[in-house]
């Protein structure tokens, strides 16, 4: 156990943890946030993303002390029920998701690209959730969502 | 998600309750397994479905619950519809044992017919809109059949300014009324909220990181659990040795009964390294057939259980007499739920009391299966659902909250385990392999005479129901043995019509007696099939045994209608009689804009892309939605790799309660459909799975370019409500077979079709 300091949400949090601890296990157990989730452990399958300084990064296999004073986001800190970030707007009017669990990774897979390059084409969208899962293959809505959100952006 | 007690809304001053009147109707109205086995406790049964309080709030139980399908969204639109009111008037409690009925279990496509039409749920509303209606006859003096009721508010018609609302109608008394079977539904054509697009009441939620899932229940105290699992398939506990955890940080306790093997601590990443470290000895596993010999495995295992659905007593003479006679095998592998957020529970088990919050689709029946696995009482042990991951049949969510109360009344503290991916995928209930034979005889015009198939697929557990525990991993490592398989040969003739999960092929008459059941015309028929014991746990996944049995059917019935050298559209039609079946394929060739021909299509090449369609459809499990599908692939013939470039989907399941809703089960399904029929595939060696993660079992990740999928509704609003949840997946493997073989002239006989297979398919109709 060591002390750790972890910026999550705009807000600051000081932690006494085994800086080896995964971060997702941070944010889900200490945190008790609800965004990012664990599906598999491995990297594999995008449901324990957050966005360290804007990118978008596994948390399962990412050790919290290697994330010490960066700014970490995860799906609440973009925005509310009754205000929601314009990503997740899209989500919601796109009525793009089936169980819901895939769309911390999706969304944070999604905005981490578009952010950086709102211009991106449908396959550097693709590629980029190429390491992204969901289960309900709810695809087409998905794809749908995150282009609403790219000409938001653009607009 | 929902907070509102039943038991605090009740509370309060006043309030109308629709209940069952009693057990009779209860059982008459199938509202489950526990109550109908005398599982439930007479007295305190849960038997109110809607409390409307003074204040006009309503509240509603179902024993339905949410898997993502947009059950709880749906459900809240007909309780909303039936009481006149806007959805946000209405609050949905799901699937409680302590607040709920039992409706048994939220599976096969069955809550839309069981809880929309006139029975349980929907007639609960119906029930007390007219109990409403009634009183306000009372109290304003005008017969009921002058009054109109909307928004909560019942009026004279011909006075509006004459009116009451369902709050103060209620007042400050107590009603309780019985359920009525005579109560009037509302007719879809008048549907101001049921039939609409309503948006997902959940997904704001989902989208923001709001929702709480099971995986995120946190209880004061609680701690956390892994498991150990065998090493191989069938190996016994020999010894744990404790101290090789002994320096684990965090470490509660080491848990071992008979062949289960935990352990506790104070964070899930302790647990978790316990886990690992943990030592323990197994025996060796008791072996696995051969991977590539499987299908020829369950072929020859014996004993079997025989099942004959059809017997027309004439098959091997006619047969004997057909002009041509057709055979094939059609093979499928076993495939896994695999959820992506792997399936987690927490348990509370204090002394003789437990509490357990669980992704289960039963939690009736799962409270009595929990007490047993724990040693309680049943009526001491309270299940709450809560969603899990999508599920989408029997993944691991009975064994992890198992696990959970097991580790939890080791320590007699809150427990939440998540099982690792690994434990998820060796270890869930995975669907069934099949072999299907097919036999069939054509005449001069090359019009199918008879129909002969048998199949064979293994069993081994499944739903753990209310009385089988050891139907899943963990109760088996508990101490209790899968539910018996009880051998049959031969198979006794069939006493009633039974489609057998699409068994019966959608083309013959389905006779039982003076009983003709089917859809087709075909008179001579046989459909006998074997079931095994499977070396690995087996369970319903999203269109269980029927979307195997149809694959096999639908792409055969191309087979048919080449040799007959026919439209495979048009050769369908020749041998269907059901007129809605005929509908939706028709409907789904038109909305493609099919060219009636023979397949393959005219300008074959050898190499390079092809391009080709194919069809395919089913009346899922023979009463429960219609669904046709066209499927268009481009084939590269070098590579063997297959491209679907579109779906069309024609869909009838009656009245529709959420278009949008039944689009996205659709599109799901379909891509769903096209994972399982390109990459899904369990994989072993000779002592344990080997597909245990999103690399060593393939599925079509968000990366992949996805085809558009065109739906058409084909709404029947006079026809009951069915299903639509697993339809679209039924066809998607056979619509692509049947696309493949029309682009190259290659059939393609066993799933998934991987490149080696495609290639293999191709080299062998070049031989032809």
């Amino acid at each position: 156990m060591s002390a750790q300091s972890l910026k999550v949400n705009g807000g600051s949090h000081a932690l006494d943890v085994d800086p080896a601890t995964p971060l997702l296990y941070v944010l889900s157990d200490d945190l008790g946030l609800r965004g990012p989730k664990f599906g598999c452990g491995l990297a594999q399958c995008g449901s324990c993303t957050v966005l360290v300084g804007g990118r978008a990064i596994r948390s399962c296999v990412t050790p919290v002390g290697s994330v010490a004073g960066a700014e970490v986001t995860t799906l609440e800190g973009l925005g509310t029920p009754a205000n929601p970030h314009p990503i997740q707007r899209a989500f919601i009017e796109e009525q793009a998701a089936q169980c819901g669990f895939c769309l911390n990774g999706v969304i944070l897979t999604a905005k981490a690209l578009l952010d950086r390059d709102p211009k991106a084409t449908d396959e550097q969208i693709r590629q980029a959730l190429a390491s992204v899962l969901c289960r309900c293959f709810a695809h087409v809505r998905i794809m749908r969502a995150i282009k609403r959100y790219a000409r938001e952006l653009s607009a | 998600m929902i907070r509102s007690s039943r038991r605090d809304f009740l509370k309060g001053t006043g309030a109308l309750v629709v209940s069952f009147s009693a057990a009779g109707i209860a059982g008459r109205l199938g509202t489950g397994s526990a109550s109908a086995q005398g599982l439930g406790r007479p007295g305190t049964r849960l038997d109110s479905w809607i409390a409307i309080g003074d204040d006009g709030r309503v509240l509603a139980c179902t024993g339905k619950c949410e898997l993502g399908q947009g059950l709880y969204t749906a459900q809240t639109q007909l309780i909303a519809e039936e009481l006149v009111l806007p959805v946000n008037r209405v609050t949905l409690v799901q699937c409680d044992t302590e607040l709920t009925p039992d409706q048994g279990t939220t599976s096969g496509a069955r809550s839309t017919p069981t809880n929309f039409n006139r029975s349980n749920l929907a007639l609960a509303a119906a029930t007390a809109r007219e109990a409403l209606v009634r009183l306000a006859s009372e109290r304003l003096g005008v017969p009921a059949g002058k009054l109109e009721v909307a928004d909560g508010v019942v009026r004279v018609a011909a006075a509006p300014s004459k009116a009451v609302s369902y709050g103060s109608l209620v007042g400050g008394r107590k009603f309780t009324i019985a359920l009525d079977p005579n109560a009037k539904r509302r007719h879809p054509r008048d549907w101001t909220v049921l039939g609409k697009p309503v948006p997902r009441l959940d997904l704001a939620a989902m989208a923001t990181g709001q929702f709480e899932f099971v995986h995120n229940v946190r209880l004061p105290g609680m701690l956390h659990g892994q498991v150990v699992r065998p090493p191989a398939v069938g190996a016994t506990l020999l010894a744990v040795d404790e101290g090789s955890v002994r320096d684990v940080q965090g470490l509660v306790k080491v848990v071992a009964k008979k062949d289960f093997v935990g352990v506790v601590a104070l964070t899930p990443w302790q647990a978790l390294q316990a886990a690992r470290k943990l030592k323990v000895s197994w025996t060796k596993g008791v072996g696995l057939p051969g991977q590539r010999e499987v299908h020829e495995h369950l072929r020859r295992r014996r004993p079997t259980r025989d099942t004959l659905l059809v017997d027309s007593k004439d098959v091997d003479g006619k047969l004997a007499q057909a002009v041509t006679v057709v055979k094939a095998t059609y093979l499928h592998p076993y495939q896994m739920h695999g959820s992506l957020g792997s399936s987690c529970a927490v348990a509370d088990v204090q002394g003789d009391k437990a509490t357990i919050w669980s992704p289960t689709q039963a939690v009736h029946p799962h409270r009595n299966t929990a007490a047993m696995i724990l040693g309680l009482r049943p009526e001491n042990v309270r299940v709450i659902f809560r969603m899990g991951s999508g599920c989408y049949g029997l993944n691991g969510a009975e064994a992890v909250s198992y696990d959970a109360a097991l580790l939890s009344q080791a320590v007699g503290k809150p427990v939440r385990v998540q099982l690792t991916r690994k434990d998820e995928m060796a270890w869930e209930n995975y669907g069934l392999a099949y072999v299907v034979d097919q036999r069939v005889g054509l005449d001069e015009q090359g019009q199918i005479t008879v129909w002969d198939c048998e199949t064979w697929s293994p069993v081994l557990g499944g739903r753990p129901g209310g009385n089988n525990p050891g139907n899943v991993v963990t109760g088996l490592l508990a101490g209790f043995e899968p539910a018996a398989f009880n051998p049959r040969s031969p198979a006794p003739d069939p006493e009633s019509f039974n489609n057998g999960s699409n068994a019966v092929p959608s083309y013959v008459v389905g006779r039982v007696g003076t009983q003709f059941g089917g859809t087709g015309g075909v008179k001579s028929e046989r459909v006998l099939s074997h079931a095994v014991r499977s070396p690995f746990w087996t369970g319903p996944l999203r269109s269980p045994q029927r979307l195997q049995n149809t694959f096999a059917h639908e792409c055969f019935m191309d087979e048919l209608a080449e040799r007959a050298k026919a439209d495979p559209v048009a050769y369908r039609l020749r041998h269907l009689r059901d007129p809605r079946l005929r509908n939706v394929l028709t409907t789904a060739a038109q909305a493609a804009s099919w060219e009636a021909r023979p397949s393959p299509g005219p300008s074959l090449s050898k190499r390079g892309i092809a391009g080709g369609r194919g069809v395919a459809c089913v009346l899922y499990e023979g009463d429960n939605g219609y669904c046709a599908m066209v499927a268009e692939v481009e084939v590269d013939q070098d590579k063997g790799g297959v491209e679907v470039k579109r779906l069309v989907v024609a869909l009838d399941c009656g009245p529709v309660s959420n278009p949008d809703g039944v689009r996205n089960q659709i599109e799901g399904g379909a891509l769903q459909g096209i994972s399982r029929a390109l990459l899904e595939e369990v994989t072993w060696d000779d002592q344990q799975v080997t597909s245990i993660d999103w690399r060593s079992y393939k599925s079509l990740s968000l990366g992949y370019a996805a085809p558009v999928v065109e739906s058409v509704l084909i709404d029947q609003p006079d026809a009951p409500a069915s299903g639509a949840g697993e339809t679209s997946i039924t066809v998607v493997a056979a619509a692509i077979g049947n696309a493949i073989f029309d682009a190259t002239g290659a059939r393609v006989r066993q799933l998934p079709f991987t490149p080696e297979r495609i290639r293999a398919a191709l080299t062998a109709a070049a031989r032809r």
